[in-house]
C-alpha cells in the first residue's frame, strides 16, 4: 500500500483462489460415503491457503504487491491483487475456515449430504478470497455475488420449512443488495472508466467529484447501500438474525468471516480506497455513515438483550458489532481507520469462538435457549471457559482483543472531533455487558436442582466432555482472542498490521 | 481460411440428410437422424470455427449470380456468433433426442428437426429479404409440425402457434413486397443504400415489427407461447425457445438497424416496442413467478426475456455496447434456456410430472441437473461472472450512455424477477425432512443430466472468457448508428 510498492504479475493470487474453489469442484464429484477423501481435501485446502498468507505477509508488508488480471467485458479486467488490506482479510478467512472446516467435519458426522455441504462451504471460502484480493469493483462485485449464491445452500441446508423460508429473506436481501451495488458500480464506471482500489482513494473518482458532486455523492450511496446489506447496518439488517436457522458451522463462518464481513470489507474499501477519506466526507457520504453505524451499534445491542434463543443473541450482537466496522471506517483519523481494521479481525475471532460454543451447547447438552444455561459451565468447563474468553473479549475487558479494538476507536472519534462517538461506545459496552454477563454467570451458577444431583454430571467413561472435533476449535480461538490482545505490540500482530494499513489511507 | 462456398451448404446439407433420414424405416430411424444431426452439426463447428479465424465477412453468390439477380449470402461477425450458437445448441439437443425417444417425440423428431436446422442457419446466412422470408417459413412450419409432436394435448397448442406464424410470416412478406415495389431490389445491403426515407419505410418496419413480434412472442402478442412452448416435447421445447425465437430476433434487427431511421413515426415505434418490452420483462417474470409447473415457469421466462430483444431496439440504436449487448444477450438467453428445458425434461422423466410440488429432493437424487436449472437462471438473471452478466453489463452501459434512466431500472429489477423464479424452482427441490427414507425416483441415464449441466457450465464459462467474442461482434457492419 505504499506508493512505491513494486507490483509483481504473478499467478499466486489465482493459486490463492484454487486452493478452494479445486476441492469444491472435486467434493461435489465425491459420492457421499468417500469421508476420507472429502476431509483430506478440505484440510489440504485450508492449509494450503494458509501457508500461503503466512508466506505474503513479509514482503507485502514491506510493500510488494503481486497482480494478476485478464481482460472481461469490454474495456474492464478482471484483477486481482494482494495488497496489505487484501492479504489481512484472506488471513482471517485462511485462519478461521481451518477451523471451521474442522468444526464442520466433526459437527456433520454421519449427517446427509455432506458433499454439497462441504463443496458450497469450500465454494463460500473461494468466494470470500476473492472479495478479499479483487482489485477492481467489477472483480470485487463478481465475487460478492458470488458469496451471495453459494451462501444460500448452506442456509437452506437442513430443507425444512424454517430453513428455506429463512434462506429465502437471506437470498431477498442480498441480491437486493447486490443490484443496488451493481448500479453503482455500472454508473462510476461509465462515467469514469474503471478504476483500481488505490490506497488513499483514486485520483479519477476524486476529479469526479470535484466536476459533478451530485453524481459522484449518488454513486457512493449506492455502493454504500448495497453493501451494507451485507453488513447489516439497520434498516437493511433483518436478514442476519432470520438467517440463524443454518447450521452451527455455517452460521460461524457467516457471522465470523463470510457475508456480514464482506460487507465491512466493503466499505472500508469504497470509503477508503476508492473515494479516500478526503473527498467521501467532502461529499457528506461519511457523517451519514457514521451516523447509521452509531445507531446501529446501540439498536443491535438493545435487540440483543431481549432475546432468550442463545444464536439470536449472538446474531444481534452481529449485528452491533460490524457497525464498529462501519464506524471506524468513517471517522477521519488514523487510529480509529486502525481500529476498524482490526475490529474486523478480532469481531471474527471473539464472534466464532461463541458460535462455536453455541453450537456445543446445542450438540451436546440439546440447549438453545439462555435460560436453560444454568451450570452447564460445570459440565462442561473447557467450552464454558471459552465462551466466556469470547463474552469478555466482546466487551472489551482488558487484555483481550476486544479491548484492542475499542480503545483506538474511542480514542479516534475523539481525535476526528466526533465527540458523540465516545457515548455511543460507552453505551455500547455497557449494553454488552448487560446481555453477555448473564449468559456467563448462567453458565458458572450452580444448577438450583443440582444440589442433590450431586457433580458427576461429566459422565465418567468419556475422557473429553464433547468431541475432539468440535471442541479444539473454540479453545483455540479463545485463545487466539487472548493472544491477539496480549501480543498487540508485535509488527505482525492484527493490530500492527492494521497500523500500517491504516497508515495508507492518510498519505 | 476463406471458404464461403460452405454457406449454401449449411442450409442444403441438412434438407438432403432430412430426406434421406425422412427415407430410413422408423426403426433404425434414431440412429440415422442422430448421425446426420451429428454431420450437420460438424459443418456448422467448422464453419464458426473457419469465421472466427477468418475474423472477416464472407459473401457468397449462388452459382455465380450477383444481386440482385442472384441469390446471395453473406455471414458477419453477427451471423457468426448467431451460427456459433445453433450449432451449440444444435449438438446438445441432438446428443439428448438420441439418449431418450420420448423427450424427442419419436422417430419423427429426427427429418423434422434437420429441416428446422436448415432453415434457422438459412435464416441467419440469407443476404436478401425473400430468401430469409422462405428461410422463416421453413422454420415456422418445422417448429409447429415438432410441437404436434407433443402428443393429442398439443395439437391444439400446435395449431395456434401454425395460425400465429403464418399471420407473422404474411406480414414480413407484404414489408417484403413493399420493399420491392419501391426499389426493384431485394439485396438487404442494395435495400439500404436505395431506400428513401418516408411513410413507406416506416411501414415496412412497422410490417416487420408486427411479424416479428408475433413470431418471437412480445407482449401483447406472447399468447401462444406458454401454451405451446410446454406442450411440445422437452427437446423441442429447448430448441424452440433457444434458436426459433431466435430466428425472429435477427431478422427484426437485421431490418431495423439496416433500415430505420430518424423520422419521428420510426422512432415512435421504437418507443412502442420498447414499452412493450419493459411490459413484457414483468409481466412475464411475474406469470413465471406464478406458475407451479417447471417447464411453464420456463415458457413464461422466455417471454419475459423477450422483452429485452425489443428493449435492445432502442439500447443499440448507435452504441456499439448496446449492440454488442444485444448480441451477446441472445446467445446467453438461448444456452440458458436450452439448459433449463433440457433439465425439465430430465426432471420429468425422473419424478413422472415436472409439478414443483412434486420435485422435493430432487437436489439429492438429481444434483447436476438442478445445479444445470440454477446455473443457467444465474446467467438469465444476469449475475456475475455469466454470460447473462456480459450481456447485461454492456446494455447498462448503453443506458448510462444514452441517459436513459428507466432501463436501466427495468433491468435490474427483470434481472431481480428473474432470480426470484429461479430461485423458486430450486428451492422445490430441496429434501423435505424424511425424504432420506423416500425411495429414489426412476432412473435416468447420466447423459440426460450431463448435456443440460454441460450448457450450463459452457454459460460460465463463456461468461468468464468473453472477451474475444465480445470483440468479434463488435467490431461488426450491422452496427448502423442513425442518431
Amino acid at each position: 500500500m505504499t506508493p512505491d510498492a513494486q507490483v509483481d504479475y504473478s499467478i499466486v493470487p489465482l493459486l490463492m483462489l484454487l486452493t478452494s474453489l479445486l476441492p469444491a469442484g472435486i467434493i461435489f464429484c465425491l459420492r457421499e460415503d468417500q469421508v476420507r477423501w472429502r476431509t483430506t481435501l478440505n484440510m489440504a485446502g485450508a492449509v494450503a491457503k494458509v501457508g500461503f498468507v503466512v508466506a505474503l505477509i513479509p514482503p507485502v508488508v514491506s510493500g510488494d504487491k503481486l497482480r494478476v488480471s485478464m481482460p472481461w467485458v469490454p474495456g474492464v479486467d478482471l484483477v486481482l491483487v494482494t495488497d496489505a488490506f487484501s492479504l489481512f482479510f484472506v488471513a482471517l478467512s485462511a485462519g478461521l475456515w481451518l477451523v471451521t472446516t474442522i468444526y464442520a467435519i466433526g459437527y456433520l458426522e454421519g449427517a446427509p449430504n455432506r458433499s454439497r455441504f462441504f463443496g458450497f462451504f469450500s465454494l463460500c471460502v473461494t468466494a470470500t478470497t476473492g472479495i478479499a484480493l479483487a482489485g477492481n469493483l467489477i472483480t470485487f462485485l463478481l465475487f460478492f455475488e458470488m458469496l451471495t449464491l453459494v451462501t444460500y445452500p448452506l442456509v437452506a441446508h437442513r430443507g425444512t420449512k424454517d430453513a428455506l423460508d429463512g434462506a429465502r429473506t437471506y437470498l431477498a436481501y442480498t441480491l437486493g443488495g447486490g443490484v443496488v451495488l451493481l448500479a453503482g458500480v455500472v454508473w462510476l464506471t461509465a462515467l469514469v472508466g474503471p478504476v483500481e482500489f488505490t490506497a488513499g482513494g483514486v485520483a479519477a473518482v476524486a476529479d469526479l467529484a470535484a466536476e459533478r458532486p451530485g453524481e459522484a455523492t449518488a454513486i457512493g450511496a449506492l455502493l454504500l447501500i448495497g453493501m451494507s446489506v451485507k453488513a447489516a447496518i439497520v434498516p437493511l439488517h433483518g436478514w442476519l438474525p432470520i438467517a440463524m436457522v443454518a447450521p452451527a458451522p455455517v452460521s460461524a463462518l457467516l457471522h465470523a468471516v463470510a457475508v456480514v464481513k464482506a460487507g465491512a470489507f466493503g466499505i472500508v474499501r469504497v470509503t477508503h480506497d476508492l473515494f479516500g477519506l478526503s473527498v467521501a466526507g467532502e461529499l457528506g457520504l461519511l457523517p451519514v455513515m457514521a451516523g447509521f453505524a452509531g445507531f446501529t451499534i446501540v439498536y443491535g445491542s438493545i435487540r440483543a438483550l431481549a432475546q432468550d434463543d442463545l444464536k439470536k443473541r449472538l446474531a444481534y450482537s452481529t449485528v452491533s458489532q460490524l457497525s464498529y466496522v462501519a464506524l471506524g471506517a468513517a471517522l477521519v483519523s488514523p487510529l480509529a481507520t486502525a481500529g476498524a481494521l482490526v475490529h474486523i479481525v478480532h469481531q471474527g475471532m471473539m464472534k466464532i469462538t461463541l458460535f462455536f460454543c453455541a453450537g456445543l451447547f446445542a450438540e451436546v447438552q440439546g440447549i438453545s435457549k439462555i435460560s436453560q444455561l444454568a451450570g452447564v459451565g460445570r459440565r462442561m468447563p473447557l467450552t464454558g471457559a471459552a465462551f466466556t474468553v469470547g463474552s469478555l473479549g466482546m466487551i472489551g475487558l482488558p487484555p483481550l482483543a476486544g479491548f484492542v479494538s475499542k480503545w483506538p476507536l474511542a480514542l479516534g472519534g475523539l481525535d476526528a472531533g466526533t465527540t458523540w462517538v465516545l457515548p455511543v461506545l460507552i453505551a455500547s459496552t455497557l449494553l454488552n455487558a448487560a446481555y453477555f454477563l448473564p449468559v456467563v454467570y448462567a453458565l458458572w451458577r450452580p444448577e438450583p436442582d443440582d444440589q442433590e444431583a450431586a457433580v458427576p454430571a461429566v459422565p465418567p467413561r468419556r475422557r473429553l466432555e464433547a468431541p475432539a472435533a468440535l471442541l479444539w476449535p473454540p479453545v483455540v480461538t479463545a485463545a487466539m482472542v487472548l493472544l491477539m490482545g496480549v501480543a498487540a505490540g508485535w509488527t505482525y500482530s492484527p493490530w500492527g498490521l492494521a497500523e500500517i494499513i491504516a497508515g495508507g489511507s492518510y498519505r | 481460411m476463406r471458404y464461403p462456398a460452405l454457406l449454401p451448404a449449411l442450409v442444403l446439407l441438412p434438407l438432403l440428410l432430412s430426406a434421406m433420414v425422412a427415407l430410413v424405416p422408423r426403426g433404425p430411424r434414431r440412429l440415422a437422424g442422430a448421425a446426420a444431426s451429428s454431420i450437420t452439426g460438424v459443418l456448422g463447428s467448422a464453419v464458426v470455427l473457419a469465421l472466427m479465424i477468418d475474423g472477416g465477412s464472407w459473401e457468397f453468390a449462388l452459382a455465380g449470380w450477383e444481386a440482385p439477380l442472384g441469390i446471395t449470402l453473406q455471414a458477419d461477425g453477427t451471423s457468426t456468433a448467431f451460427l456459433a450458437l445453433m450449432t451449440v445448441v444444435g449438438v446438445a439437443v441432438t446428443v439428448y433426442a438420441a439418449a431418450e425417444p420420448r423427450l424427442a417425440g419419436g422417430p419423427d423428431f429426427w427429418p423434422l428437426w434437420l429441416v428446422l436446422w436448415a432453415g434457422l442457419n438459412g435464416v441467419v446466412v440469407a443476404g436478401d429479404l425473400f430468401n430469409i422470408y422462405v428461410m422463416l417459413e421453413l422454420v415456422t412450419l418445422a417448429a409447429v409440425a415438432l410441437v404436434a409432436l407433443g402428443g393429442r394435448s398439443a395439437a391444439a397448442p400446435a395449431l395456434r402457434y401454425l395460425f400465429v406464424g403464418v399471420v407473422g410470416s404474411l406480414l414480413f412478406l407484404l414489408a417484403v413486397a413493399l420493399v420491392y415495389a419501391e426499389t426493384g431490389t431485394l439485396d438487404l445491403l442494395q435495400v439500404t443504400a436505395a431506400l428513401e426515407p418516408g411513410p413507406v419505410l416506416t411501414a415496412i418496419v412497422a410490417l416487420t415489427l408486427l411479424g416479428m413480434g408475433a413470431k418471437m412472442a412480445l407482449f401483447p402478442l406472447h399468447a401462444w407461447l406458454p401454451v405451446a412452448h410446454p406442450a411440445a416435447p422437452a427437446a423441442v421445447s429447448a430448441v424452440l425457445s433457444a434458436l426459433v425465437i431466435k430466428a425472429g430476433v435477427i431478422v427484426l434487427w437485421r431490418i431495423w438497424f439496416g433500415l430505420a431511421d430518424d423520422a419521428t413515426a420510426v422512432r415512435a415505434l421504437g418507443v412502442v416496442a420498447g414499452i412493450a418490452g419493459a411490459v413484457a420483462v414483468f409481466w412475464g417474470g411475474a406469470m413465471a413467478l406464478r406458475s407451479s409447473r417447471l417447464k411453464q415457469i420456463i415458457a413464461y421466462s422466455t417471454v419475459a426475456q423477450v422483452g429485452y430483444f425489443a428493449i435492445v431496439l432502442t439500447l443499440a440504436d448507435g452504441s456499439a455496447a448496446g449492440w454488442s449487448g444485444g448480441v451477446v444477450l441472445v446467445l446467453a438467453h438461448g444456452l440458458a434456456k436450452a439448459a433449463m428445458f433440457l433439465a425439465a425434461g430430465t426432471l420429468a422423466v425422473a419424478y413422472g410430472t415436472d409439478r414443483l410440488s412434486h420435485l422435493h429432493g430432487a437436489i439429492t437424487h438429481t444434483p447436476m441437473t438442478v445445479a444445470a436449472l440454477g446455473i443457467a437462471g444465474i446467467s438469465l438473471a444476469g449475475l456475475p461472472p455469466t454470460f447473462g452478466f456480459v450481456a447485461k453489463w454492456q446494455l447498462l452501459m448503453a443506458a448510462i450512455e444514452q441517459g436513459a434512466w428507466w432501463w436501466i431500472g427495468v433491468l435490474l429489477l427483470g434481472g431481480l424477477l428473474t432470480f426470484g423464479y429461479t430461485a423458486a424452482m430450486v428451492r422445490a427441490t430441496f429434501n423435505r425432512p424424511g425424504d432420506d427414507e423416500v425411495p429414489a425416483p426412476h432412473r435416468v441415464r447420466s447423459v440426460l443430466a450431463v448435456v443440460p449441466f454441460t450448457l450450463a457450465i459452457a454459460s460460465v464459462v463463456f461468461g468468464v472468457f468473453s472477451a474475444g467474442l465480445v470483440d468479434l461482434v463488435a467490431e461488426d457492419p450491422t452496427v448502423r448508428g442513425h442518431g
